[in-house]
């Protein structure tokens, strides 16, 4: 187990290693040069030449990749032009709130996806199974940013049930200590803070929930109708065991091996999500603040951002195939 | 490997295990189960509407999809717009414009999106792969590592997501339509590169290329004209649903405000991108264009599926 993680780690090295020159293939392709990422736009030609040479652009390629990567390696990735603090500060401040919303969309689409494609499998080719099928088709052919819009339309425009914006009700008096509102709440006592974040949480869960939503129902409904056809769940039955038991124990442990590692795909699904949905909620997480990044063509944020995301993107990955290992013992093996 | 790569590589395995087929080929054992399921049926019928209502559109259509005829009876101040009349059969939008117009003309710029988007990422992904995939079946130890580091960089494009990698690809290029398509086009390369790289591989280890290999054949020949004929099934599955998330993906980029803006050349997703200034006032602006890719989307992903399942040998008993 040891040596499969130090190997998988090792593995690690290479991918960040053409990550990192693909970004700085990137950034010199940029329109304007790297330079565009540090210039404002209205810069004239003398600042711009001067700021080729602060940075060393007129130096060799291969010495300046050496810098840029001293740079990535004490993770300076620059300032952000348009609020001017250092991109990782502005990640830090915004990650616990798509982490929160991320989190929330995975308990939802987890918890009801997994249920209801075990139903539909057990109910094969009935209207329920139908239903559940052609549901999460449309769960994934639905632009997930049309989705909010609808949600927020209807239940918070039209109903009023829920805020239809930000994390927080703004103007309530709620203390912060790790960033998460939710826990915040509940670790300072203020529950009704807690509350409101999580009514916050509804809609954008919600709409970031669908497509992982239908994909863990299509994946359970299709790994438990195998597992159902499996030799030892008819022995099972047939040596007499209480139907629970062959539930619990022969179908739903093994059919749920393939829908623990789709969650793991699933992730960089939920990061591009986020993107549009907490553009559609103006959630103030990560995904907000890149689509800004993406109008005001802020380039150390945009550079920086997807860095990160895909570095957390491949360690998920990692921590996903671990899991997986601990679930599977014949994973082990190889 | 990754739970993303082991979805691309169980699809490229579909190829491999076909045994028992009977004297039929694989393709017509496939069209025939293709042809009893209801699901590869409607899909079949939604995507050839789509395909007519493109190539018609300039004939249905019937007003210019930019002429602001209906200007004055629109007011974004007080939200009023004509909704459905007689003139007009799904009403006018914020700037005076036929919908239903708009809409069927939009219904190109959708269709050119996915198709080129789709061919780019599988010529290039299939360059790539089959490549890689030729070098690693054929070629002993050199083409291992070929293929090991062509590989190594793929995985590494499937590590990004793949909105950011469009996003990434988009800032490059600046706002245009053509940016969405080579974007989107952009994050199916890999996708395509594994498949066609595993479903070679599944295939370089089959009788006939055995057979062809005792028989001297030539190894390039081998390639072209065997292996890689019979490996192109489950690409065939991904294309159809890379059109479906092609159109999806660009709706999301014109959102992102990366899409084009061409007012004679209207596009589904930036309909849809524009609509939300529009929300409270007027949700049919947004449920249109949105009912237009769900309904498209849904039937490319329905024809891709129930081509999945048949071309599945577990699947046909």
């Amino acid at each position: 187990m040891v040596r499969y993680i130090v190997r998988r780690l090792l593995q690690l090295i290479p991918t960040l290693f053409g990550l990192s020159l693909l970004l700085f293939a990137w950034l010199h392709s940029l329109p304007g040069g790297p330079e565009a990422a540090l210039l404002d736009v209205r810069a004239t030609a003398d600042t711009r030449a001067q700021v080729r040479r602060s940075l060393g652009l007129d130096e060799p390629l291969w010495i300046q990749y050496g810098r840029f990567m001293k740079r990535l390696a004490q993770l300076d990735l620059g300032d952000s032009f348009s609020t001017g603090t250092p991109v990782v500060e502005e990640f830090g401040r915004r990650f616990p709130a798509t982490v929160e919303l991320t989190v929330a969309a995975m308990i939802l689409a987890i918890g009801l996806g997994i249920p209801l494609g075990y139903l539909a499998a057990r109910r094969h080719g009935r209207l329920l199974d139908i239903l559940t099928v052609s549901g999460s088709l449309l769960g994934i052919c639905i632009p997930i940013f049309f989705l909010g819009f609808l949600l927020k339309a209807l239940l918070a425009v039209k109903l009023g049930w829920f805020p239809s914006l930000g994390r927080q009700t703004p103007g309530l008096d709620a203390t912060r200590v790790t960033g998460f509102y939710v826990l915040d709440g509940v670790l300072t006592r203020e529950f009704d803070a807690s509350w409101d974040a999580l009514k916050h949480l509804v809609l954008p869960g919600i709409a970031l929930a669908s497509i992982p939503f239908a994909i863990i129902v299509r994946m359970t409904r299709a790994s438990v109708l195998e597992v159902l056809g499996e030799d030892y769940v008819r022995t099972a039955e047939a040596k007499g065991l209480r139907e629970s038991t062959v539930r619990r124990r022969h179908v739903l442990r093994n059919a749920m091996l393939p829908v623990a590692t789709s969650i793991g795909l699933l992730t960089g699904g939920l990061l591009s999500g986020a993107v549009l949905t907490e553009t559609v909620f103006a959630f103030g997480g990560i995904g907000s603040f890149l689509a800004e990044a993406i109008s005001n063509r802020d380039y150390p944020v945009l550079m920086g951002f997807i860095m990160i995301i895909a570095v957390l993107y491949v360690l998920i990955n990692l921590a996903v195939d671990l899991s997986y290992s601990l679930l599977d013992p014949r994973v082990r093996v190889r | 490997m990754s739970a993303k790569t082991d979805r691309i590589d169980r699809l490229a395995e579909l190829t491999a295990a076909r045994a028992d087929e009977g004297g039929h080929g694989l393709w017509y054992e496939a069209f025939k189960r293709l042809r009893r399921n209801p699901m590869a049926i409607a899909g079949a019928v939604i995507v050839l509407v789509f395909v007519l209502i493109a190539i018609l559109a300039r004939v249905l259509a019937p007003y210019e999809p930019d002429a602001q005829t209906w200007l004055g009876e629109t007011s974004t101040a007080t939200m009023t717009f004509p909704g459905a009349r007689a003139g007009n059969l799904l009403g006018v939008d914020h700037l005076g414009r036929d919908m239903l117009s708009r809409l069927l003309i939009g219904s190109q710029q959708s269709l050119l999106v996915g198709v080129v988007a789709t061919v780019l990422g599988f010529s290039a992904g299939a360059l790539l792969g089959g490549v890689s995939g030729a070098c690693l079946g054929l070629f002993g130890t050199a083409g291992r590592r070929v293929d090991a580091v062509l590989m190594r960089f793929n995985d590494m494009a499937l590590a990004v997501p793949s909105l950011l990698l469009a996003v990434s690809v988009a800032t490059l290029l600046g706002q245009s339509l053509i940016t969405v398509m080579i974007a989107v086009g952009v994050t199916q390369v890999p996708v395509f590169a594994r498949l066609l790289r595993g479903s070679m591989l599944a295939q370089s280890h089959s009788d006939y290329v055995m057979a062809s290999t005792a028989l001297g054949v030539r190894k390039s020949r081998i390639v072209l004209n065997h292996i890689l004929p019979n490996s192109l099934g489950p690409v065939l599955v991904q294309v159809t649903l890379s059109l479906a998330t092609a159109i999806i993906e660009a709706a999301g980029l014109s959102f992102l405000g990366l899409g084009g803006v061409d007012a004679a050349h209207p596009e589904w997703g930036f309909m849809l991108a524009e609509s939300q200034q529009y929300l409270s006032g007027a949700l049919r602006f947004a449920v249109y264009p949105a009912t237009a890719i769900i309904v498209t989307a849904l039937g490319f992903t329905l024809l891709g599926e129930a081509l999945r399942e048949a071309l599945d040998p577990k699947l046909r008993k």
